[in-house]
């Protein structure tokens, strides 16, 4: 196990730049989630870890070792990639022994390390079969044997879970996790799940555009977003942005709804700002503001409701039973000490 | 009643004592299948099939051009036997085979390797690759029919001028020289199909495979071993077949090169029997060589088709 230190790194692809100047501190044992939409640089940063990318500026440090110019092979990592990649023409068992064959292993360590992993992983059964002959979840459990099998200093993980459908994904969370508690491997996995991310990650990087959002741990991350990015991207269903202005009474939208905050920021009033609050810190409350709802979303442990307030679309959960029917009205009200307030302008956080 | 795979059992009880055996038979899937069959077998029949027995017929038999013959057996064959001429060109069609599909498969297998990197102005060089294979046989067999000229061969002219050699090289005169020379012209001819086709193979090899196995530490060498020849190896199979059923049975270049000679040093199987066929008129003898190829191709296919048959990986099946 092994440290990961990621200093200002940088990747261009000729005269494009599509990461600029990253700083992420992993530490030993830490399980690190690259988050963001598609296209943030969060694979490319992945694959500059495990060597397949060139670096074109910064350093990324494996354990105390500048990996910049280590072929991959000497890194003593392990990568599960998004489709497996495992090799078709090899038995499971095969499959997972590769590296250790390549390196001339003797058997009886092959076979005993092979069976371990399987044996980790439920996969006892299964040694002898081609990956053509497995389900999804079986090849993912397949491909994480590989990895296992090498006991590397670093796993990585490239979007492990989006192959598969719903359910699994679900399950296969759970046993990544438990994985990562049993062995406690310092693990980098990559998704654009916030899900994912929340569920899993000891801390999590959100990505955009190549630069690092915010990072922390996953509740820190919901709790105070540093940012209207961050803010819309974690949290489903995500948190409902609106726009106005401070003023002395609370918040004003542009529709004229005046909503109100715990504390206002210093010198803020008359300021252009964003308000956030996400759906289940809104309240019923017979004193709150009046929404028309539009349409109730019931899931049994809670009811997502969409309502029209000031002209603006709000989503709300509650735990309660709703009983009003599209078109009718509701009050609410924010739970005031868990809102958010943005600068409109540069979409810091200002509260 | 246009439809009987539709109907329901009750009904069908009672229409059945009804319907004549010309409607059951119309109504009859299969019987409809057999006759949309029956293009494709009727071509098959005809081009195929009774061109072959034809050919199979005459090698037992006296046939001339002009004149019918009789049956005589396995005479042709027995005669065949202790031909000098024909083991020669069993000899020749062999060795003309066996080193040219080698060379095929390792020149196209490398050239195929090179053009899956990333190289500048790929499209074009992958088209230019292919020159060789769209000029027609005989064309090409013409401009090295020139190549190989005892007196004007450019190849000769060159090595002259740089003093390697002081008199040109009787490339197409010499026996050993001019089975060489057929030998490298096929080569060239047959490369570029080699080497699209494995590359088409090769670009269905998924880069994460590679890149899996770069990250397992396997060496450039240990990841061709490991990854692309096994992954390959059904269409490498395909393709040697059809290089060597294709080498086999070469004709046009050989008789545009050489009619076989000189003294029958470059003669095929397939150039022989046109000779004494239609040359010599000799119908009966030029089927029996023909005939006697057969063999020999089957065992082609049969090696090709066992080494796709071991590769249940790639069916899905178990591997008992």
């Amino acid at each position: 196990m092994a440290s990961v230190q990621i200093a200002d790194v940088r990747k261009a692809y000729g005269s494009t730049q599509v990461i600029h100047g990253v700083d992420i501190d992993i530490n030993d044992g830490e399980f690190v989630i690259l988050v963001g939409p598609s296209g943030c640089g969060k694979s490319t940063l992945l694959r500059m870890i495990a060597g397949l990318e060139n670096i074109s500026g910064g350093e990324i440090r494996i354990g105390p070792r500048v990996v910049n110019d280590v072929p991959p092979k000497e890194r003593d990592i392990a990568m599960v990639f998004q489709n497996y990649a495992l090799y078709p023409h090899m038995t499971v068992a095969d499959n997972m022994a590769f590296s250790m064959k390549l390196r001339k292993a003797p058997k009886a360590e092959i076979d005993e390390r092979v069976n371990k992993a399987a044996g980790i992983l439920g996969l006892d059964k299964l040694l002898d079969r081609f990956p053509r002959q497995l389900s999804g979840g079986q090849r993912q459990r397949v491909a994480m044997g590989r990895a296992i099998v090498r006991d590397p200093q670093v796993f990585l993980f490239d979007e492990p879970l989006s192959n598969l459908d719903a359910k699994l994904r679900v399950q296969m969370r759970t046993e990544i996790k438990e994985l990562h508690q049993r062995l406690k491997t310092t693990t980098v996995y990559v998704t654009h799940d916030q899900i994912e991310a929340m569920t899993m990650a000891d801390k999590i990087v959100v990505m955009h555009d190549g630069i690092v959002e915010q990072m922390g741990a996953p509740l820190d991350l919901y709790d105070r977003p540093n940012n209207l990015f961050v803010a819309a991207f974690i949290g489903s269903p995500s948190m409902n942005l609106l726009k106005g202005t401070i003023t002395a009474a609370g918040f004003e939208t542009e529709g004229g709804v005046v909503w109100p905050i715990g504390q206002h920021p210093a010198d803020s009033n008359g300021k252009a700002a964003v308000f956030g609050i996400r759906p289940e810190h809104i309240q019923l409350n017979p004193n709150g503001l009046k929404a028309e709802v539009v349409v109730i979303e019931p899931m049994g442990s809670e009811t997502q409701v969409i309502v029209r307030c000031g002209g603006q679309s709000l989503t709300c959960v509650f735990r309660e039973r709703i009983t009003a029917k599209p078109g009718e009205t509701i009050t609410i009200t924010p739970d005031i000490h868990v809102t958010h307030l943005f600068d409109a302008a540069t979409g810091k956080r200002i509260d | 009643m246009a439809n009987s795979a539709i109907e329901m059992p009750a009904s069908l009880t009672k229409t059945r004592s009804e319907r004549s055996a010309w409607q059951k038979l119309r109504g009859n899937r299969n019987w409809l299948g057999f006759w949309y069959m029956m293009p494709a077998a009727g071509i098959l029949l005809l081009f195929l099939a009774y061109p072959l027995f034809l050919g199979v017929w005459l090698s037992f038999t006296d046939t001339k051009i002009g004149r019918a013959g009789e049956f005589i057996g396995l005479e042709n064959y027995e005669w065949l036997g202790g031909d000098s001429v024909f083991w020669m060109s069993v000899f020749n069609t062999l060795l003309y085979t066996v080193v040219a599909s080698i060379a095929k498969f390792v020149i196209g297998l490398y050239l195929a390797l090179l053009l899956n990197k990333h190289l500048p102005c790929k499209a074009l060089i992958r088209a230019a690759v292919l020159i060789p294979f769209i000029v027609p046989t005989v064309l090409s067999a013409i401009a090295f029919w020139w190549i190989y000229d005892s007196q004007f061969s450019i190849i000769s002219w060159s090595l002259r001028r740089l003093g390697w050699i002081d008199h040109n090289i009787n490339f197409l005169g010499d026996p050993w020289n001019a089975r060489w020379s057929t030998i490298f012209a096929n080569v060239w001819r047959g490369v570029p199909f080699i080497a699209i086709t494995l590359l088409a193979g090769l670009q269905t090899v998924s880069p994460s495979l590679y890149e899996a196995a770069t990250l397992d530490g396997a060496t450039p060498w240990q990841r061709f071993r490991h990854i692309t020849y096994p992954l390959l190896t059904p269409i490498i199979a395909v393709v040697m077949t059809f290089s060597v059923l294709f080498t086999f049975t070469d004709f046009q270049l050989i008789w545009a090169l050489t009619r076989g000679g000189p003294v029958n040093a470059t003669h095929l199987m397939a150039t022989l029997s046109y000779q004494r066929a239609i040359i010599a008129g000799q119908l009966g003898e030029g089927a029996a060589i023909s005939t006697a190829m057969i063999p020999f191709l089957l065992a082609a296919i049969g090696i090709a088709w066992y080494g796709l048959q071991t590769r249940k990986w790639q069916q899905g099946g178990s591997n008992e």
